[in-house]
């Protein structure tokens, strides 16, 4: 029998004394991805929250300690599978910062334009579903089709589309492709490309009643409580901080280019969609920047793509066949043969979810020391109870959608 | 003016004296330890000064060093002034046979799963959490999986040994 004698939500003298536990998830439909809430509910509304955590648990950590920098990287893909390129980025940045290794201007330009468009792919995803929660589906027909081509152009680049592995330490594993600049055009295209298509989600939704109604005041979030709840990246912007990694510590030279983070006021659901949205638009914006510097780089920089760096980054085959010290670095590579530097490093980059950090410890080895990974979702995570508490059930799940929990990313 | 590292060792030295050690900055990051007792009052100190302001805590997470005796288990604190946007990274150091650290969720709402991490992987105490409980493993787990006491791959293999992977040789 649940003791209800603190549940105030129960009008004085009402008959029915007993909540509901429900549980939501780890396999619930209407939940994407594997969330446990045991909710205490009276009708409706929800009492009371616990999260559960753990269920995908993979040890990425542990296992990082026997790996060597370069195999790490398909780990960090299954982070926020939903932009890994940006995981495989930071990690890159990482390993890069405790090497030492400087990167070309141009490897930053391609960067910034794989990792924007990464942002893009998950913030469409977010706010798409957001809108299937919310009982608009068509939304999210529009934008899929647009995930379709950024997951094509992952593909011209590294071969693969949504567990990327994309990238090496000191630059890309070969130059972009005249398709994936082909492909790129055609989704920047203002008529008939992502412009186009996201202005037309925006009119389906932003000054929608139904959604507005739906979404505002729900799941809210003052800025203090998410400072001290961990938060970051969107859910963090949308409660009226602005705090953004690629403008307080810009990597990957995030300097030298013209954006603004957006802002929220309230930190509920509906801020939340703006603000992501809002962040689609500057993204699309920097990728054009980029797209621009990329193409004015002439000379003999104009199709560099890697820094140099030969003993961490992969020889082209044909060296390999022909050159002696191309074969002993491939050999060496590997075979995991590259020592590090001593030291610890502690390197972050703006992730689609928020502040997604890399705190590598080196002991002079072959593999790091001591690996941990600041997954954002598992931080901000814990609000979730307090979040909901007190709403309706199918406001818990928009809530769940808007804050864009990452399996993934909750469990490392 | 933006705050530098040398004000806020010199404030954290007026304040605490000599029992802050390890002074360091790799890679840019101050980096300095604190007796374990004392984690809480560093950490409210840099909390509420004024000028220090480091509110944020970016991550909270262990290190295991089976060869240094009395400190075997090390709890790292990476905090954030997002204001003069300065990082500082503060370790303090516990023995493995009694890991009791003070928690610091009354601090930081965010301490709470970090330190459940902690201790799952780890076995850090932290006295004063309000629910310690394992969080990604499996309740019945008896061990802390993350101590280097094991070993990811079957240690009677021999033909693949520590020397790969850059560490000693066997003797």
């Amino acid at each position: 029998m649940v003791d209800t004698s603190d549940h105030i939500l129960l009008p004085e003298g009402s008959l029915e004394k007993q909540t509901n536990t429900l549980n939501l998830g780890p396999t619930h439909p209407a939940t994407h991805g594997v969330f446990q809430n045991i909710l205490e509910l009276d009708g409706e509304r929800i009492l009371k929250a616990t999260s559960t955590v753990g269920y995908i648990h993979r040890a990425f950590e542990k296992i990082a300690e026997r790996r060597p920098l370069y195999q790490i990287t398909p780990l960090t893909d299954r982070l926020n599978y939903c932009s890994s390129p940006i995981n495989n980025m930071g990690w890159h940045l990482t390993c890069e910062k405790l090497l030492g290794v400087k990167t070309p201007k141009r490897v930053d330009y391609l960067r910034v334009i794989i990792m924007e468009l990464s942002r893009i792919s998950d913030h469409l995803i977010c706010n798409s579903i957001v809108g299937v929660d919310s009982g608009a589906y068509s939304g999210f027909l529009y934008l899929m089709q647009f995930r379709e081509l950024i997951y094509e152009i992952y593909e011209e680049i590294c071969g693969s589309r949504l567990t990327t592995n994309i990238g090496r330490i000191g630059g890309f594993e070969r130059n972009f492709t005249a398709v994936a600049w082909e492909k790129l055009d055609k989704f920047l295209d203002e008529k008939h490309g992502y412009p186009a298509q996201l202005r037309e989600f925006e009119n389906l939704f932003t000054r929608n009643r139904i959604f507005m109604e739906r979404t505002i005041g729900c799941g809210p979030i003052s800025a203090e409580r998410a400072l001290n709840y961990g938060f970051t990246g969107p859910n963090l912007r949308a409660a009226g901080v602005d705090y953004d990694v690629r403008v307080h510590t810009p990597y990957s030279s995030y300097e030298d280019f013209d954006f603004t983070i957006p802002v929220g006021k309230t930190g509920d659901c509906y801020d939340r969609f703006l603000v992501r949205n809002q962040e689609m638009w500057e993204s699309l914006s920097i990728i054009k920047q980029a797209y621009e510097k990329v193409k004015n780089i002439k000379g003999a920089e104009a199709e560099v793509y890697h820094a140099d760096v030969p003993a961490y980054y992969l020889p082209e085959k044909k060296d390999v066949y022909t050159k002696m010290e191309a074969l002993i670095y491939h050999f060496k590579i590997v075979m995991g043969e590259a020592e590090m530097p001593v030291g610890e490093v502690y390197n972050s980059v703006e992730g689609a979810n928020g502040e997604l950090g890399f705190y590598l410890i080196s002991d002079g080895g072959r593999t790091p020391y001591r690996l941990h990974f600041r997954r954002p979702c598992f931080i901000y995570y814990q609000a979730y109870p307090e979040l909901i508490k007190g709403g309706m059930l199918s406001d818990a799940i928009i809530t769940m959608s808007s804050l864009n929990l990452i399996a993934g990313e909750l469990d490392g | 003016m933006a705050l530098t590292n040398e004000t806020i060792q010199q404030k954290l030295t007026e304040k605490f004296g000599e029992v802050l050690y390890n002074w360091g900055e790799p890679y840019g990051m101050l980096t300095f330890s604190g007796p374990k007792d004392l984690n809480l009052k560093v950490l409210q100190y840099l909390f509420d000064d004024d000028v220090l302001n480091f509110q944020f805590l970016t991550d909270l997470q262990a290190v295991h060093y089976p060869g240094s005796p009395g400190a075997e288990l090390a709890v790292v604190y990476h905090l954030h002034n997002l204001k003069d946007n300065v990082r500082i990274r503060f370790k303090v150091f516990t023995d493995i046979s009694k890991p009791d650290v003070f928690s610091a969720t009354a601090l930081y709402m965010s301490a709470n799963f970090m330190e459940r991490e902690t201790y799952d992987f780890y076995g850090v105490n932290f006295v004063g959490h309000p629910n310690l409980i394992r969080i990604l493993n499996v309740d019945e787990m008896d061990y802390f999986p993350m101590r280097k006491e094991f070993p990811l791959e079957d240690q009677t293999r021999i033909d693949k040994d520590d020397e790969m992977f850059g560490r000693g040789g066997r003797q």
